[in-house]
């Protein structure tokens, strides 16, 4: 008798505005040079900014990334 | 954990009537803060943050010969909640520029809770833990911590039913990340306690209850004020994200001044993960959860941001406190509280 395969639970990517995508349901994350991150909590965040100091996932640098842009803009408008 | 020591006329009243030795007269204990003047600062105020801490710790893990059904002793919720009533006026009072702003901004609730979070100014703590701290000061800021760290995210836990839909998902999927998504050795409270074994300071909680002053237990205070009143379950989910949402970077300089000062790794392993986990929390505390909250009722988003400014607060006069004490070269911590006059005498009489 063989098991039905058990139902799997899409993985599911949902962007944050100026910040990390977070990722659901994934087992690994790989990262530009194709390295690849087990996924060992139930979210996680991936980096876009490509800033952060723990590619490929986030670790808030983007924050200040923002900042640094406003300043910028506050200054040259 | 064993009762704290006494630190005014209301935590007397309390740890005597919690130890067996007084009968409760609730009516005068919610006269006498009712007398308090209205220009004292509760969150330096050591006897009221104690007294409140105590009512607190008896919804978690309670005391040491203390029988546990005071939680609810009738006469003890009024005390608390004539405390809590001033408590919370002032806190409404010292956030309202920034509530009012944050209601003033455009843009979705999340955004307008990550830019509350950089507006209301903090203390330079992280930066000083980094830079400049000394070992005996690093260690006193884990003793600071420790009150809140070894029960970490435990006050939430009690809001989760007071949730719907994905909000509550989202704080369930938070929460078991806090709680170790599964590993027990991940558990942050268990990472916390590492470090503090790691350099010989106690692990065991509440140890450190009586070395701390006010503005430390005000930020635990603050929190299950927020966490154990459904009517401010909105207040808890704001001051959660702003938690969250100003942890990452300073557990990154945290986690540096660690490996300047060569402590061992379990120390600095808590503060790791935290950049990481973090980075997630604020993202899932004020868009999934505060978000939510905010389209289903549209009334709660005045709390959302007053929690979150009350964490900013509370947090920045802890952390204020003890930079001042450091500056004059003293210790942040109170003193090892003398035992009391019949331990003595129990004591003598054991000897002898
Ligand atoms: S997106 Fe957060 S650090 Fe890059
Ligand atoms: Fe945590
Ligand atoms: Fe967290």
């Amino acid at each position: 008798m063989t098991a039905a395969p058990a139902e799997r639970r899409p993985v599911v990517v949902t962007a944050c505005p100026d910040g990390p995508v977070l990722v659901r349901g994934a087992d690994v994350v790989q990262d530009a040079d194709g390295a690849s991150h087990a996924v060992t909590r139930p979210v996680v965040a991936v980096c876009t900014c490509r800033r952060s100091g723990r590619m490929p996932w986030c670790d808030g640098t983007h924050k200040a990334v923002e900042r640094a842009k406003r300043r910028k803009e506050q200054q040259g408008g | 954990m064993y009762l704290p020591h006494a630190r005014g006329p209301l935590s007397t009243a309390l740890v005597a009537v919690l130890g067996g030795r007084d009968l409760l007269d609730e009516t005068a204990l919610v006269r006498e803060v009712e007398l308090i003047p209205d220009d004292v600062d509760l969150l330096t105020d050591e006897d009221v943050q104690l007294t409140l801490w105590v009512l607190y710790e008896l919804h978690y893990r309670g005391f040491e010969g203390v029988d546990d059904d005071w939680e609810w002793d009738p006469g003890l919720l009024q005390v608390r909640r004539a405390l809590e009533d001033r408590l919370l006026a002032q806190l409404r009072f010292a956030t309202a520029p920034w509530v009012q702003e944050a209601l003033g901004a455009k843009g979705d609730v999340a955004s307008r809770l990550f830019a509350l979070t950089e507006s209301v100014p903090g203390a330079p703590l992280s930066s000083y833990m980094q830079r400049e701290a000394t070992e005996e000061e690093f260690r006193e800021y884990l003793v600071h911590k420790s009150v809140y760290h070894l029960k970490e995210s435990d006050p939430q836990s009690f809001v989760l039913p007071r949730l719907q839909g994905r909000a509550k998902v989202a704080l369930a999927e938070l929460q078991y990340d806090e709680y170790g998504a599964g590993r027990p050795d991940q558990l942050h409270q268990a990472l916390f306690a590492g470090g503090l074994d790691a350099l010989g300071l106690s692990s065991e909680y509440g140890t450190y209850v009586d070395r701390v002053p006010a503005p430390t237990l005000a930020v635990t205070n603050v929190m299950n004020l927020f966490a154990l009143r459904r009517s401010l379950a909105a207040a808890s989910m704001g001051h959660l994200g702003a938690f969250e949402a100003t942890s990452s970077e300073p557990c990154r300089k945290v986690a540096g001044g660690c490996r300047r000062l060569g402590l061992p790794d379990a120390v600095s392993v808590y503060f790791d993960e935290h950049v990481e986990a973090d980075a997630v929390h604020e993202q899932l505390a004020f868009r999934d959860i505060c978000g939510t909250m905010a389209a289903a009722r549209p009334e709660l988003v005045e709390d959302l941001f007053f929690g979150a400014a009350a964490y900013l607060v509370s947090e920045s006069v802890a952390g204020q406190t003890m930079l001042d004490a450091w500056a004059e070269g003293r210790t942040s911590l109170r003193e090892e509280p003398q035992p009391a006059v019949e331990e003595r005498e129990l004591e003598t009489a054991v000897a002898s």
